[in-house]
């Protein structure tokens, strides 16, 4: 293998990783912060121990989530040394924000609320849970202004000398369409992820503890959070789809395996073959229209074919393909919006055996919530291959390939080793993590110590790790 | 003075600001399984910091994405030359990041000893591989006309960057001393105590070697003599508190030690940001690396208002933990 694809692996496992936790963090943390005011505002012992108990798993999602962060913030320059010279200019700044306006506020705060039981006044010490969830969702924000820099570049001139993109306008990063609908999708899902983990979590202590009522509460609340939340991720999902089919034709046309332009088009719910190789496959159960409204918001829309996308391209950019893997891009697009489908037909039968009062009984609701867990994780993993690698083969769209950006100075033995060490530790803490939360999630809400005594004069924090 | 010089600056800042603020916590992290005899004890050191760890390695992180954002070219030549370094730097950062969660949550002896084990490990790496990136800067590595890493993983061993990285994890271990000194009580802050003099005395010739190295190789201008001369003297005052039991003071003046290391480390590199041992016209300076203006002046506005919240926040956060904890 050459260097750029190990290095794209390397890429592309660790960020994977990093936003299996993430959107646990973010989503979790607004629930945590629910569930903290509701405690606030009753005074109510149980509405604590339901925070800390969910604030438990927050903790342990964050510890893993920031660490595998790091990996982020310098893999840039280690693995993708050409691409950071090339685009630091623009690229750089959202990132510095992102560390000076949110990381700084998330941890800061995160270590008062973790220490601050008992410490500070508690409206104080409500208010650092808030700024923990703010902190999180607007690190998303500059990350994301970034990514959708790389997806369509805006707000920035040519430098003549150096051939290199300079910033000209932070306004546009900020409003490039593709970040604006891309950053609320991500928050969706955020939100989507922590709710169906609380339901998760509240549906297995419902069906098997004798004393599981409390986490009434909190079923309730996962539920009131999904239903939106989750038919929103969906519409919103399906019009950043039409945004990046205006500047990234490549990407949907690919997600559709959609070889020669057709007009209107239908949407294949499944398809035999249709890879690189394959330009005739066998679609089974076809939604007549369904494409062209999906792809460009109209009925009678036009998708262009990759056959036609792909001369076009060569004509403007000269020889190579610019074909993205059609395979991963089909199949990603439809394992996270299939998934996406059912989480909301989750949301919608639990919200209906709310409204009758039968959801502590029905046993199946109850088992489907609890694997359920696992969606979110494969719906968001589906949902960045589709944008990743539906850029490819370029790293900035229109700008930079993938294959120019790597490291010339990484030999790919220093690459086998980094990978190799990145795996194994980060294999090893994902055991850990598994073996805590779910050591954590079954957990008894009696086992909590009731320590509401102020701990000392003057209040010192509870020793806590 | 330019936007790029403002830039180097404000770096200089960040990194300075890392090193007084991380070092302690690297500090109690080695130091807490030596200095805490019972499982109580270690936990308490480890609380001591536990508030404050993940707001300052916050400090490495924007130091790190100021890099890029300020001097592009620097960025991508510094961690792309130190690859191997770097990867050992944020395995040393992800061990020691996850123990502070991890440790607490399992009652028994075997796991709480593998995560105090992966807490000092990590705290012991990570400042002697940072330090000899930073000294590396300064000593030079073999950096051709494009910018790029010619040598091998062992060309950043330069001798310089291996003392600088002794240098830092020696103060780094004099303030996680000092710092239990001020937060905690009884037979922990004694022994706190000891440490600190202790260690105090081999980083004072190891610091003062540290700052004739630096005013030797970088053999330019004046700014670098002034922090450099002060990190021993307030390193040696440091010791005398400690003896008098002044404990705050033995913790700022140790602080100062460090901070005037670090920052007489960067005044040293000024103004080139990574030398080239290949030959002097290849070295990146703040001229040739640093991005353009506007992308400058957007960073300096938001800089001008969020900088000044952070340290805001920080120092309120400080003031909430401020008490000792009791073994």
């Amino acid at each position: 293998m050459d260097p750029t694809d190990l290095a794209r692996i390397q890429f592309a496992t660790t960020t994977i990783y990093h936003f299996v936790f993430v959107p646990v963090t973010i989503g979790l943390a607004f629930l945590v912060a629910i569930l903290h005011t509701q405690w606030y505002r009753s005074g109510d012992p149980d509405h604590r121990r339901l925070t800390r108990f969910f604030g438990t798993l927050l903790l342990i999602n964050i510890a893993v989530g920031v660490v595998t962060g790091l990996v982020q913030e310098f893999q840039f320059g280690m693995n993708w040394s050409a691409y950071s010279r090339f685009v630091g200019d623009v690229f750089g700044a959202p990132l510095a924000m992102e560390g000076l306006a949110a990381f700084f506020l998330e941890s800061t705060f995160l270590g008062l609320w973790i220490f601050g039981w008992n410490v500070l006044p508690r409206r104080v010490h409500l208010a650092t849970i808030w700024l923990v969830a703010i902190g999180a969702s607007l690190s998303a924000a500059f990350i994301m202004a970034a990514n959708s820099w790389m997806q369509h570049p805006v707000g920035y001139t040519t430098n003549a000398q150096t051939g290199r993109p300079e910033l000209s306008s932070i306004g546009d990063l900020f409003t490039n369409p593709v970040f604006v609908w891309g950053y609320v999708h991500v928050i969706l899902a955020s939100l989507l992820t922590g709710a169906v983990l609380m339901l998760a979590v509240s549906a297995w202590q419902l069906r098997r503890r004798e004393h599981g009522e409390l986490f009434h509460s909190s079923v309730k609340l996962a539920i009131v959070v999904l239903v939106p939340v989750s038919i929103l991720a969906l519409g919103v999902g399906s019009h950043l789809g039409v945004v990046e089919a205006e500047y990234q034709p490549m990407k949907i046309s690919a997600a559709e395996a959609q070889w020669e332009t057709c007009q209107p088009c239908s949407f294949s719910l499944f398809q035999i073959g249709g890879g690189r190789n394959d330009e005739t496959p066998t679609q089974l159960l076809e939604v007549p229209h369904l494409l062209s409204l999906l792809a460009t918001g109209t009925w009678n829309g036009q998708v262009e074919g990759l056959n036609e996308l792909q001369a076009a391209d060569v004509q403007r950019y000269g020889d190579g393909n610019y074909v993205p893997n059609v395979f991963v891009q089909y199949w990603s697009m439809r394992v996270m919006a299939y998934l996406g489908s059912l989480i909301a037909l989750l949301a919608l039968w639990g919200a209906w055996l709310l409204y009758r009062r039968k959801l502590a009984v029905s046993r199946v609701f109850l088992f489907v919530a609890t694997w359920s867990v696992l969606a979110p994780v494969l719906m968001n993993t589906a949902g960045w291959m589709l944008t990743e690698n539906g850029r490819q083969p370029w790293i900035v769209q229109g700008l930079m390939k993938t294959a120019d950006g790597v490291s010339t100075s990484v030999s790919t033995t220093e690459l086998a080793i980094s990978i190799g060490a990145l795996v194994v530790v980060y294999v090893l803490i994902g055991i850990v993590y598994l073996f805590l939360m779910l050591r954590y999630a079954r957990r008894g809400l009696e086992l909590e110590h009731a320590d509401d005594e102020p701990a000392g004069d003057p209040p010192t924090p509870a020793i806590t790790y | 003075m330019g936007l790029p010089e403002l830039w180097f600056v404000i770096i200089a800042i960040l990194w300075t600001g890392f090193f007084v603020l991380e070092g302690f916590d690297f500090g109690v992290g080695m130091l807490h399984r030596v200095l805490g005899r019972t499982d109580r004890e270690r936990r308490v050191a480890i609380n001591t910091i536990g508030p404050f760890w993940d707001g300052n390695e916050v400090w490495l992180v924007v130091g790190g994405a100021g890099i890029f954002a300020a001097f592009p070219d620097w960025y991508a030549s510094w961690f792309s030359a130190s690859y191997l370094a770097v990867l050992l730097l944020l395995v040393a950062l992800i061990i020691r990041g996850v123990s502070f969660e991890f440790r607490g949550k399992v009652d028994g002896p075997g796991w709480r000893r593998l995560w105090s084990g992966t807490l000092m490990t990590g705290s012991l790496v990570a400042p002697l591989v940072l330090g000899i990136a930073l000294g590396d800067l300064v000593a030079g590595l073999p950096i051709d006309a494009d910018g790029e890493f010619t040598g091998s993983f062992w060309d950043l061993f330069t001798p310089f960057g291996l003392w600088t990285g002794v240098t830092l994890v020696v103060l780094c271990l004099v303030n996680g001393a000092t710092f239990l000194g001020i937060r905690t009580t009884g037979e922990l802050r004694e022994r706190a105590h000891r440490a600190a003099r202790l260690i105090g005395w081999v980083g004072l010739v190891v610091v003062a070697a540290f700052a004739v190295w630096t005013l030797v190789v970088a053999d330019h201008g004046w700014a670098p003599i002034l922090p450099l001369v002060v990190a021993p003297v307030a390193l040696l005052v440091s010791i005398g508190a400690v003896h008098r039991e002044r404990d705050s003071s033995a913790f700022l003046l140790s602080a100062t030690a460090m901070a005037c290391a670090v920052a007489g480390l960067f005044a040293a590199l000024y103004p080139q940001v990574l030398v080239s041992s290949t030959d002097p016209a290849n070295s990146l300076t703040v001229a040739n690396a640093a991005s353009a203006d506007y992308a400058l002046k957007v960073m300096s506005v938001v800089a001008l208002i969020f900088f000044p919240l952070v340290l805001l926040y920080q120092a309120w956060s400080y003031f909430v933990f401020r008490h000792r904890l009791s073994t």
